[in-house]
């Protein structure tokens, strides 16, 4: 077996020093026009399609959440709670919810119907907005703790925010008007789209899928960004270590809060897509097994690693949205077994986690830091090193 | 942050610009274990002080007082004419204070090179917008950074090859090498060293000794060092200060403090008479 390793890991440094060095951004390209054709290959309204556009808006909660455990290491298990913001964004600002208004923007609704009707990209901002600023509420609670303690404190946050939700149909805000419609749904949303020249539906998905993938573009070039910033470093340097971090002059709560509010506005932007794209807001969406989920796909990527991000949410995305559902789902019934596979989803996820921390615990595309961190013998010789000279 | 009565009331000796950093009668209890007691001292603008005493003194923990990782039960700290005793740690690294750790803490995932960029940290100003759309100002500063960072390793004397080596996998004596390099990369006027010789040969202590000549005199640094090597407090220090039990128990030139019978009995148990 480690003989075996020995080989591979030969072989893939025989291979990457005879690539030229452009060849990551080459693939990076080359990857991005296989997305952008991706859809030509399928039907406008193939079940392929459909999957691949909530596994590319999962890549999208994917990197936000990354952001803020992969990055800052805050392990947040409360990550629905935008993933619900950005969709109620979609819901109270691009549709007739909010009756007593009659607010219209560049929207695609006809001009004759009540509530609130803003233009997509106005909804996205506001969606990412509202998440960062929620984002940094729930941060600010869990500032004065580490680890263990943070997870519980954001999967509480989570939990109120479903049940907020449900019961928002109890919440008057005037007028006979409520802030949600629990799990009744707010319904129909407003298709993205130009007013008066075209509106997204639901027959043709190659613009849905166009979209999430253009905010999924974005995301990405903000984090890689971020990533290789001064505040990039700042988040990384208190995730190693926080007392070593502030005494370099990191301030440690700012710092934080902007990790919270930027995967928090991430996970709006992809919220408010799936609002619209499913037409309808329910509180029933909003379940502590979605945190987990997210989590799960950055874990299963890599955890910090951008591009693990990506490949975690969209492996994820397939497995839960097309395989399961739609490739494997008969198979029970073919040996015999009287249920369809889509019933024990989260048994198989339990299995591919350990699958995978068993074989490759350091993720799917590990961060180059990590990499090092798991693979290497002189690492612990190190250790042993400075235990004993200190 | 609990805001506590600090018990202060003049100092026992004025700021003056010759002192850089003032304690002024600073206690830390924990529960009730008083680690640090009423300890009084100062250092000399551009002087190399010394603090030493057995372990479990309270140098460590005066250290952390000085840099704000700690809040003092009573007393004051004056850094540079600026009350410190409470201001965040970040913020006392802003004004001018930097430290390196007993035990090395450097980020163990990110290169030598990125460590010392985080030390830039305080002096920087790249903001979230700014770094996504990579403003030129941005651009600039981040070059800034890095070629500032490279400097300073070279300084410390970190073989080039090794910039972009991980931090964990350097060897123990680089470490302690860009544990000091991350710590000048802020700009301090107040270097802090905790046991920096600890786990060196007598020869890198010597050539340690010689480095904080250099740091002081090149740099104008202030130095304030947590030393057991007996030699290298001997050899570098303008002034020693001594700690026993969270006490202070002398202070003075190392030859008086060498001599000084308290400080012979705090290190070697009462001599018979």
């Amino acid at each position: 077996m480690s003989e075996l390793r020995a080989q591979l890991s030969e072989w893939r440094d025989a291979l990457e020093a005879r690539l030229p060095p452009w060849w990551l951004r080459g693939l990076a390209a080359a990857l991005i026009v296989i997305g952008i054709v991706l859809p030509f290959a399928f039907t406008q309204d193939s079940g392929f399609l459909q999957a691949t556009i909530i596994a590319v808006a999962y890549a999208v909660m994917s990197l936000g959440l990354n952001v803020v455990v992969g990055f800052a290491g805050l392990l947040d298990l409360g990550y629905v709670a935008f993933y619900a913001f950005g969709a109620y964004a979609a819901g109270w600002f691009g549709s007739f919810f909010f009756f007593k208004a009659k607010i219209h923007l560049l929207s695609t609704a006809p001009a004759a119907d009540i509530g609130i009707h803003l233009n997509f990209i106005l909804v996205l901002v506001l969606a990412a907005i509202i998440c960062a600023v929620a984002g940094m509420i729930i941060g600010l609670p869990t500032l004065r703790l580490r680890g263990d303690y943070i997870a519980i404190v954001t999967l509480a946050f989570g939990e109120i925010i479903g049940v907020v939700a449900r019961n928002g149909t109890d919440i008057h805000i005037g007028g006979g008007m409520t802030l949600t419609a629990g799990s009744l749904g707010i319904s129909a949303i407003d298709p993205p789209g130009l007013p008066g020249v075209y509106k997204f539906n639901g027959l043709n998905l190659r613009p849905w899928y166009w979209l999430i993938l253009a905010i999924m573009l974005f995301v990405l070039f903000c984090t890689i960004r971020l990533r290789d910033s001064r505040l990039g470093r700042a988040w990384i340097a208190l995730r190693e270590d926080e007392v070593a971090a502030i005494s370099m002059g990191i301030p440690s709560v700012r710092t934080k809060l902007t990790a919270y509010a930027v995967g928090a506005a991430f996970g709006g932007l992809s919220g408010a897509f799936i609002g619209a794209y499913n037409t309808v807001v329910s509180s029933d969406q909003f379940v502590f097994g979605f945190s987990i989920l997210i989590l799960a796909m950055v874990i299963v990527g890599g955890l910090g690693s951008i591009w693990g991000a990506v490949a975690g949410g969209i492996a994820l995305g397939y497995v839960n949205y097309w395989l399961i559902p739609q490739v494997l789902n008969t198979l029970p019934s073919k040996v015999g077994l009287n249920f369809p596979l889509s019933e024990i989803n989260y048994g198989i996820f339990g299995f591919l986690l350990l699958v995978m921390m068993l074989l490759r615990p350091q993720g799917l595309l590990p961060e180059r830091r990590r990499r090092l961190e798991m693979t290497g013998e002189v690492a612990a010789q190190d250790a042993e090193l400075t235990e004993t000279a200190a | 942050m609990t805001v506590e009565e600090t018990g202060a009331g003049t100092l026992v000796a004025e700021p003056t610009t010759e002192a850089i950093m003032l304690a002024d009668r600073v206690t830390k209890e924990f529960g009730g274990l008083v680690a640090v007691n009423a300890v009084s001292f100062a250092v000399p603008r551009h002087g190399i002080v010394s603090l030493i005493g057995p372990n479990g003194a309270g140098k460590t923990t005066l250290f952390n007082m000085l840099t704000g990782l700690y809040k003092p039960t009573r007393g004051r700290i004056v850094f540079d004419q600026t009350d410190v005793t409470r201001k965040r740690p970040d913020l006392i690294t802003g004004l001018g204070v930097a430290r390196t750790f007993q035990n090395i803490r450097l980020f163990g995932a990110m290169s030598a090179l990125e460590n010392v960029m985080i030390g830039r940290h305080a002096r920087t100003k790249a903001g979230i917008f700014g770094s996504i759309v990579r403003r030129p100002g941005v651009v600039r500063e981040e070059q800034e950074i890095r070629d500032r960072a490279h400097e300073l390793l070279r300084y410390v004397g970190l073989r080039e090859s090794l910039a972009e080596q991980q931090a964990s996998h350097l060897s123990y004596g680089d470490q302690r090498r860009v544990e000091i390099a991350r710590a000048l990369a802020s700009e301090p006027k107040l270097l802090l060293l905790d046991e920096p010789t600890a786990g060196m040969n007598p020869q890198e202590s010597a050539a340690l000794t010689s480095f904080m000549h250099k740091l002081r005199d090149e740099l104008s640094l202030t130095i304030l060092l947590i030393e057991h090597d007996m030699k290298v407090v001997m050899g570098v220090s303008e002034r020693v200060t001594v700690l026993d039990h969270g006490e202070k128990i002398a202070e003075g030139q190392p030859e008086e403090v060498r001599n000084n019978p308290r400080v012979i009995e705090a290190y070697l148990g009462k001599q018979p008479d």
